[in-house]
């Protein structure tokens, strides 16, 4: 049986990647992301108020104690819950006249949330964020140089960026919310696509030592044939992270729904980086000084 | 030859962790304390300022700390986790109170109290000359509520009296007048009373705020969160309900994917869970909404370390090597992969945890214990009682172990 060949359509895979690349690079700068108060300070309001609420009616509640809402989004699953962004952190005072309206324009709303940051604590923890994914990476490329070769570990973590990449720009482009936990969701992501690598990086490795590679050709056969050696583990890896993470995308509360939509995505285009670009690069790189 | 010695290790050692599991499991996990986004409550971040005579020192923060802590146990809250954050920030997180507003009252207040002379302005004597023992009371002849003080120096007090007798002394709050009572009589036993409080209720805050002190320096709110507890509480059970049933469906995926094997990971699953919750309970770690969804999220890294181990078994079977040695083989073949994998994982969680914050550190200790615990549970536990099943010979057909049939060529 012959087996469809991933490698040698790689040229494919890299330019379906550096498309959808370059769609969520323009899509972000276009777009913008939708920084939620962890990292843009001001005052984020979450009241369930149930569904067909009128966001005008929202509005007036705030203008009647003097707030001007920056935006008032509907969200949650049956679009009942209102989320009021302000961009100044409002003081004890004017949160209690916010509860106290709320309570009396809208005597059904339930799940009030009220989160308010200073800008000195939301630039803190914006920076704290990207070291912590900057560290991430360099943890992981140090690890896989040591106990693979420098060129796994770089192929591996470009591969890594493009998924981080592709999942920030679907948030810019859904202009979905985005909080600390979405960091968190974002080094999941980054821990479990860098599994799905290890896997097949480990089995390239182990065929290296049994063959001998002299051409081109041999370098893409071995990369094929670990790929698809490793398929149906990818595969069925995919499934079961699927299931958990869509799950708790359709049935967990609100306040992890875009913790898990962003794992759902990352987790999905983390597994397609893993077979179509991780280990494509690594070829293109190898391959120099071997004969056509 | 069925080697009933290995099954009956495996009965044993299956009869064993259920009778554990079964009788402690709901008593571990009800035990786990919860976060405020699971069970309501509200977070704030304070930033300690300094006045113009005091810088903000170590020990200044530590006084306003406990400071704080006096007011919030005089709101009756259980279990307060007040810490301070960096050089100058005080966290404080309240479980389960009900009037939020109320309790981010009485902790923030400065509570300055003064006995000001008639100008006004000469102060006389103040809140730290009071003893802690303020009671709010009804008076018996007015039935109107007062907050009964005592001064810690009664001649000072007398001293005060004597020298204003027929004069008003104003009481002051936060530089607001709440009481201005003329002196009748010098009073000696240092007993006072302020009155000016609507209610009983409104008294009780204010004995409460004289009980506590003032702060040593005002504070600063820099970010508050505050979640409903119907809110946290419905996040739990949609979260757990998700769990529930991702649960299943990766039991049923293992069980006709991996048939006995996949019975096996099945159970090391369980194990794993039990596992979680009982170190989350042994060593107190506070549940949150980002690491129950890391321990659900750990479950599918779990059960991955075993699909990579059985694929591997499959490969080794399609090379035509017997079930004994293929089981063993793969099982061997599989173990660097995983380690590499998971130690990648650890190194990301790890750095999460250095250099993230609240609940980011939250969901990484989450990852961390998850990580470890499928390690013991996916790789050590798993592949043992795999062994035992394989050596027991009970089962010999390799379509029990996930194969389709005997067959070479798929891997070379």
């Amino acid at each position: 049986m012959k087996r469809f060949d991933i490698v040698r359509r790689r040229r494919i895979w890299f330019s379906l990647s550096l498309l959808i690349s370059l769609a969520g690079i323009i899509a972000m700068f276009v777009m913008g992301l939708n920084l939620g108060t962890d990292f843009k300070a001001g005052t984020r309001v979450q009241v369930e108020l149930g569904s067909g609420f009128d966001t005008q009616a929202v509005r007036n509640a705030f203008a009647s104690i003097h707030l001007q809402p920056d935006r008032v989004t509907v969200a949650g699953a049956t679009g009942d819950t209102a989320v009021v962004r302000l961009a100044e952190k409002i003081t004890p005072q004017q949160e209690a006249e916010i509860n106290k309206v709320i309570k009396e324009k809208f005597p059904q709303a339930k799940g009030l949330q009220v989160t308010s940051v200073d800008p000195i604590v939301a630039k803190e923890l914006s920076q704290k964020a990207v070291y912590a994914v900057l560290a991430a990476a360099v943890g992981i490329i140090l690890y896989m140089s040591i106990r693979f070769e420098y060129r796994f570990a770089i192929s591996g973590v470009i591969s890594l960026l493009q998924v981080v990449l592709f999942v920030v720009s679907v948030f810019a482009l859904l202009q979905v919310e985005i909080d600390l936990t979405f960091i968190a969701a974002l080094l999941t992501i980054v821990g479990y696509s860098i599994h799905d690598t290890i896997v097949i990086f480990d089995r390239i490795r182990e065929n290296l030592k049994h063959r001998k590679i002299k051409t081109v050709k041999d370098l893409e056969d071995l990369v094929n044939d670990s790929l698809w050696q490793t398929m149906r583990r990818s595969i069925n890896t995919v499934v079961t992270v699927v299931i958990s993470a869509g799950l708790l995308y359709i049935l967990g509360g609100p306040s992890i729904r875009n913790f898990s939509f962003a794992l759902l995505i990352g987790l999905v285009f983390g597994a397609w980086s893993s077979i179509f670009i991780a280990s494509q690069i690594w070829v293109s790189w190898r391959k120099r000084g071997l004969k056509a | 030859m069925v080697k009933w010695s290995k099954i009956i290790s495996l009965l044993l050692v299956l009869v064993l962790f259920f009778a554990l599991a079964g009788t402690t499991a709901k008593k571990l996990w009800t035990g786990i304390p919860l976060g405020l986004d699971l069970q309501g409550g509200f977070d704030v971040l304070y930033q300690v300022q300094p006045t113009k005579d005091q810088p903000v020192t170590r020990e200044g923060v530590l006084a306003t700390r406990n400071a704080i802590e006096n007011r919030v146990n005089a709101l009756g809250v259980k279990e307060p986790d007040i810490s301070i954050e960096g050089n100058d920030r005080i966290r404080v997180q309240l479980a389960g109170v009900k009037d939020q507003q109320e309790a981010k009252e009485i902790i923030g207040k400065p509570a300055k109290l003064e006995f000001r002379a008639p100008d006004g302005k000469t102060v006389l004597l103040t809140g730290k000359d009071l003893k802690s023992n303020a009671k709010a009371v009804l008076d018996q002849q007015t039935g109107a509520p007062v907050v009964t003080v005592e001064f810690k120096d009664p001649q000072a007090f007398a001293n005060v009296t004597q020298k204003y007798l027929g004069q008003p002394v104003g009481i002051w709050l936060d530089n607001q007048l709440i009481s201005n009572p003329v002196i009748q009589q010098v009073i000696g036993g240092g007993q006072a009373q302020i009155t000016g409080e609507k209610t009983l209720k409104d008294a009780q805050t204010l004995a409460n705020l004289l009980n506590a002190g003032a702060l040593p320096y005002p504070i600063k709110e820099l970010s508050s969160m505050a979640v409903g507890a119907t809110l946290g509480q419905a996040a739990l059970k949609d979260t757990l309900k998700a769990g529930y049933i991702a649960f299943a469906l990766i039991f049923i995926f293992m069980l006709v994917f991996y048939r006995i094997p996949g019975l096996v990971a099945n159970i090391a699953l369980l194990m794993y869970v039990y596992l979680i919750i009982a170190v989350f309970k042994g060593l107190g770690i506070v549940l949150t909404l980002p690491g129950l969804a890391a321990l659900i999220l750990g479950v599918g890294i779990a059960v991955d370390v075993n699909i990579i181990a059985y694929e591997r078994i499959k490969d080794e079977f399609a090379n035509g090597k017997t079930l004994l040695s293929s089981v063993i083989m793969g099982q061997k073949r599989s173990l660097p992969t995983i380690i590499d994998a998971n130690i990648t994982s650890l190194i990301a969680a790890a750095l999460l945890f250095w250099f993230g914050s609240g609940q980011v550190r939250g969901f990484a200790v989450a990852e961390v214990i998850s990580i470890l615990a499928s390690f013991l549970t996916a790789v050590l536990l798993s592949r043992w009682m795999l062994m035992l099943v394989v050596r027991s010979n009970l089962i010999k057909n390799p379509w029990w172990f996930g194969a389709d049939r005997l067959k070479g060529g798929d891997a070379k």
